[in-house]
């Protein structure tokens, strides 16, 4: 907490923020795109597939593959899982970058020059995160992608039967859900690495065990925090 | 000038800092010398501010720094410069962009001025042609002048150095020693060295404070220095890498 109070002060000039923020999105956010994406993707088609498989009973209709894989993506999928897959990515990233800087005194040298170091480092970080909603939004999108292809090409499901399936019984409110838990991870996924990059100690063989132990502690925070918003927004 | 009065710091209940009192004079490169563990570079990061002192005071121009208020260190530290020991250029920063990097927070010059600032002070260390490359791209020696040119180019009023010429070949070391001095005779900044290079000292050390388990020891000039019959100088000058080599050559009858 005294870390988040300390990044928003004595603030890094507006212009170099922008910059910083615009760099970060691109590290952080567009980045992690293509893996998280590719991920989703092969979820997607093993959710339909793997529905499909359990499905013994004529009387239970084929439309049903296309709505479990729209429920597991958006509910469980793209926020929570591929919030665990971003700590190991984004997290470990944040933390061995910071720690690196704090080993070789460039966190001394921002200090000694009379910049705040946290706001310029962790800042841009968090708001860069606050984007994270918008990679989920096209993670959900790519996996129920995946799910029909698998379906459809595989011959699981008619296209009929998985878009009667994905549009039965939508709830609006688990996608503001999902979304929620996001913007909660997001900054999970930056304050906690940050932390333990700016605050560690030694030399080179400390920034592994600080991303490590970073890792550990992202996911530890996301499966705890997934649980009590659960209980909190969807009981 | 820097005044600093009866500097105390302890760590873990272990006084590594035994109240120092010492004076670095303007347009002048003070050295504080002395052994690995007499506390140096602690008492350089409470200069800096980066460590705060259990007792004493730090008097920078007139106004004690324990005194400011946060906005006003922030201000006072954009009038600092410091070379660190390994350089800490930041590494996703190309060599030009390290340089206007202070010119780029603290300046509201546009980009062809920071440019022709940035290329004016690398040209006065002796670096052309290596703006564009990435720290991890030019040598040791390299490193450390694109640092000094970063540390100096927003012109500072206080310069700092943490160990110029660690791991540097002696043409370089010298070539380092020399711009900190023309850049400190120059400017009439307040340039404060952290050393333990005896070849450093005899070059350019114009005062001198020796530290020695954490008290100071000896203060005076690096003419004096020879001349002293401080034991606890005259122990560290002459087991110094440099004296030590001209009497084995001596023995060896070179």
């Amino acid at each position: 907490m005294i870390m988040l109070f300390n990044v928003f002060r004595r603030p890094t000039k507006t212009s170099v923020l922008k910059e910083l923020i615009l760099k970060e999105t691109d590290d952080l956010i567009i980045g992690s795109l293509g893996i998280t994406a590719f991920i989703s993707l092969f979820m997607g088609a093993v959710v339909a597939l793997q529905t499909s498989l359990n499905l013994d009973n004529p009387l239970i209709p084929k439309s049903l593959i296309g709505f479990a894989t729209r429920q597991s993506i958006i509910l469980e999928f793209a926020p929570t899982f591929i919030s665990v897959i971003m700590a190991g990515k984004v997290g470990s990233f944040i933390t061995s970058s910071i720690g690196s800087m704090r080993v070789t005194e460039q966190i001394d040298a921002l200090e000694v020059m009379g910049i705040n170091p946290l706001n310029y480092l962790i800042f841009p970080k968090i708001i860069a995160l606050l984007f994270y909603p918008f990679l989920i939004a096209i993670i959900m999108f790519v996996g129920i992608g995946g799910g029909y292809l698998a379906s459809v090409y595989g011959n699981l499901v008619s296209s009929e039967d998985f878009i009667i399936g994905l549009q039965d019984s939508f709830i609006p409110w688990h996608v503001g859900y999902a979304f929620i838990k996001t913007i909660v991870f997001g900054l999970i996924l930056a304050t906690i690495p940050s932390y333990h990059g700016y605050y560690m100690e030694g030399g080179a063989l400390e920034v592994g065990k600080a991303s490590t132990t970073s890792f550990v502690w992202t996911c530890v925070a996301i499966i705890i925090s997934n649980y009590i918003l659960t209980q909190l927004l969807l009981s | 000038m820097i005044q600093v009065n009866d500097l105390r710091k302890s760590f873990g209940g272990e006084e590594v800092l035994k109240g120092i009192t010492a004076t670095f004079e303007k347009g002048k490169t003070n050295m504080i010398i002395g052994a690995s563990g007499s506390g140096k570079s602690v008492f350089l990061k409470n200069m800096l501010g980066l460590f705060e002192p259990d007792a004493g005071e730090i008097i920078y121009d007139g106004e004690p720094l324990h005194d400011m208020e946060i906005e006003r260190k922030s201000e006072l530290r954009k009038e600092m410069g410091m070379l660190f020991q390994h350089s800490a250029l930041f590494d996703s920063m190309t060599v030009e962009e390290n340089v206007m990097f202070p010119l780029r927070m603290f300046t509201k010059m546009k980009l062809p001025e920071r440019l022709a600032r940035a290329n004016e002070i690398l040209s006065r260390v002796n670096l052309i042609g290596l703006n564009k490359k990435m720290p991890s791209e030019i040598s040791g020696g390299q490193q450390k002048r694109v640092a000094l040119a970063r540390a100096v180019v927003n012109n500072p009023r206080f310069l700092f150095c943490d160990e110029p010429n660690s791991g540097l070949d002696p043409n370089t070391a010298t070539v380092i020693d020399q711009l900190i001095q023309e850049i400190t005779h120059e400017r009439k900044i307040t340039t404060v060295i952290i050393s333990h290079d005896m070849n450093s000292v005899m070059e350019i050390g114009e005062t001198i404070v020796f530290l020695k388990d954490g008290k100071l020891a000896w203060k005076g000039t690096n003419e004096e220095i020879f001349r002293t019959d401080n034991k606890a100088v005259t122990e560290f000058v002459y087991s110094s890498n440099l004296f030590h080599k001209v009497r084995i050559a001596q023995n060896k009858g070179f």
